[in-house]
């Protein structure tokens, strides 16, 4: 990673929409059969295990660039694991296991010479429970910043605004940044970790069923925030709401198992599903 | 209350059932219990008053800047405790320097890298093993390993090291339950914005578990200054009629002095001070070291329960 905080502010808004193009990772090659867009986020024939429990079972999917891909199926089927080999997430898990390959542009992200701290700075990603700090709201935008050596006051204010105001946040705290970040309410929590994972300019955004712990007048606010962010973002969210999914999304994998049953443009996953099994889970007969 | 009642079915109707079931035999039972309880805490108290009253009674006329400033003698009524108190504040000053920063770090280390298998389960059990050691045996250790194998002789450091062996395993085990109680989500956000395992624990978990460390700290520092075995063992008990003056010098302290004074003659010269009343009033001094300490460790215990809300 070069030093990405050097250049002025209106590259920083602009740079993560130009960066898909090239940086020198992403090869020719990475036009695979699917979507129109370039898919730099793809997996091939993903394994992963934790201890004897076999809990995805080989999935091939490439998640188009600046876009919303939704991940449904029931609990325990392999979404949220799936999701978490993106930024390394399952390393924390002990006794876990991970064959075949994640790639971010020609990247293989499980590779042995990966720098994790380098992949989670490009992936990030929002957790179910909103999960602030137990720091100010300033400090919790600014933390990523900082760990990655952005000392300047000037810098850090000038991240912790635009971050917050991406997050459609800024205009209900800007006031009060010194604050703890437990005062906000639960949305305006999940809306500043969202503020706090842009803060360190990713490229891609997982969102682990970001919604669940929220009430509806927060969830709402959070699909608008993704319509906006999937003009500069890859959006990757698992979610258990299949409206939400149906809302946001404009690609849907269904998982089943570990496995990846259907993946398809989301109108055609709802609509006319190809696969009997997601048929039956998207018209609500089990799961 | 138009439930049905749980209880017997025959008989009586069922408002009256409930309350009558409430009043049943259990209910014998249950003010028993209290009642065993209630006195065995009672007994508990009333022991620790006892003698506390005694002690009050017998030291608190002695106390004074006097008797504090004062060094030891022959005679009781001139007899001070300047040399063990000054002791006892560089023990506890060099058992804290000691043992918090090896502490911390072999707890941070087993709690947050080590990998979890037979490896650190086998150090986890002998940790806690070596808390219930006897004092004593930390005392010939420090004997054997301090003050002969590493010449440091009767001396404040040999005497504070001694302590930091003896207090390590509660430090680690209760820093290692600090940086538990820090919440699994804390750790996930900060490696997800890809922060190092380092800058996590630095910057996240160390400064949310800092209270509940130096909590335990404090209240195993507390322990270790009422320990008189150890210290004995490694030759403290002795008679100081000096102020140590630096790590190498001879020492003694608080628990040992008070030791001293109560194995002493019953003699009771003109004033009516014995060596017997000047014990009681270095306990009162003992005791308000111990108190103010756990007043902090409380403190700071309260002051990280705010923080955390």
């Amino acid at each position: 990673m070069t030093a990405p905080y050097q250049e002025p502010i209106a590259d920083y808004l602009s740079a993560t929409t130009q960066r898909p193009v090239d940086d020198g990772l992403n090869g020719a090659g990475a036009e695979v059969a699917g979507p129109p867009t370039g898919c730099r986020v793809r997996s091939e024939d993903l394994h992963v295990y934790y201890g004897p429990v076999h809990a995805l079972k080989g999935v091939t999917m490439a998640i188009p660039d600046r876009d919303i891909t939704a991940l449904i199926g029931p609990s325990g089927c392999g979404k949220s694991t799936f999701l978490r080999c993106f930024n390394r997430m399952n390393d924390v898990i002990p006794d876990v296991r991970v064959e075949g390959r994640a790639l971010l542009g020609e990247t293989d992200i499980n590779g042995p010479r990966i720098d994790v701290v380098a992949l989670r700075k490009r992936v990030g990603m929002v957790f179910q429970q909103p999960n602030p700090f137990p720091m100010s709201i300033y400090d919790n935008v600014a933390y990523g910043p900082r760990i990655h050596g952005i000392r300047r006051r000037s810098r850090l204010n000038e991240i912790v605004e635009v971050s917050l105001r991406r997050a459609a946040l800024w205009e209900e705290v800007k006031d009060k940044l010194r604050k703890s970040a437990f005062d906000l309410s639960g949305g305006q929590q999940q809306r500043l970790c969202i503020a706090r994972t842009l803060a360190v300019k990713p490229e891609v955004i997982l969102m682990d069923e970001p919604c669940s712990a929220l009430d509806p007048q927060s969830t709402f606010r959070i699909e608008d925030l993704m319509g906006e962010l999937k003009e500069s973002y890859t959006v990757i969210i698992v979610t258990h709401n299949m409206q939400q999914a149906a809302r946001v999304s404009s690609m849907t994998g269904f998982f089943l198992m570990g496995e990846l049953v259907e993946f398809d443009a989301t109108r055609k996953v709802f609509q006319s599903p190809a696969d009997e099994r997601t048929e039956k889970y998207v018209s609500g007969r089990f799961g | 209350m138009s439930e049905p009642s749980i209880g017997p079915q025959v008989g009586a109707p069922p408002a009256t059932d409930i309350q009558g079931n409430a009043r049943g035999r259990g209910w014998i039972k249950e003010l028993g219990f209290e009642a065993i309880a209630l006195a065995t805490v009672c007994a508990a108290l009333l022991m620790l008053g006892v003698l506390l009253v005694d002690i009050v009674l017998d030291g608190w006329p002695r106390l004074g800047m006097d008797f504090l400033k004062s060094l030891p003698s022959r005679k009781a009524e001139q007899a001070g405790i300047w040399p063990a108190f000054v002791g006892s504040l560089y023990l506890m000053v060099i058992t804290a320097c000691v043992s918090f920063p090896l502490g911390v770090a072999a707890a941070i280390y087993l709690e947050e890298y080590a990998p979890r298998g037979w490896l650190s389960r086998f150090i986890e059990l002998n940790i806690s093993n070596l808390a219930g050691v006897p004092s004593i045996v930390y005392g010939l250790l420090g004997l054997a390993v301090f003050v002969r194998a590493f010449q440091l002789e009767r001396s404040l450091i040999a005497g504070g090291l001694t302590l930091s062996l003896l207090v390590l395993p509660v430090v680690i085990m209760s820093s290692r339950e600090a940086l538990r109680a820090v919440p699994p989500y804390v750790r996930d956000a900060s490696l997800a914005l890809g922060a190092t395992k380092w800058q996590t624990v630095r910057r996240q978990v160390l400064p949310l578990s800092l209270p509940g460390i130096m909590t335990g700290t404090i209240l195993a520092l507390s322990r270790a200054i009422g320990e008189t075995a150890p210290i004995v063992m490694i030759g403290a008990f002795g008679y100081i009629s000096t102020v140590p003056t630096g790590l190498k010098s001879p020492f003694t302290a608080l628990p040992i002095q008070i030791y001293n004074w109560v194995s002493r003659p019953h003699r009771a010269a003109d004033t009516g001070i014995t060596f017997q009343t000047n014990a009681a009033a270095g306990i009162l001094v003992l005791l308000a070291m111990l108190l103010t300490l756990n007043a902090v460790a409380i403190w700071l215990r309260n002051r990280a329960q705010r923080r955390l809300k």
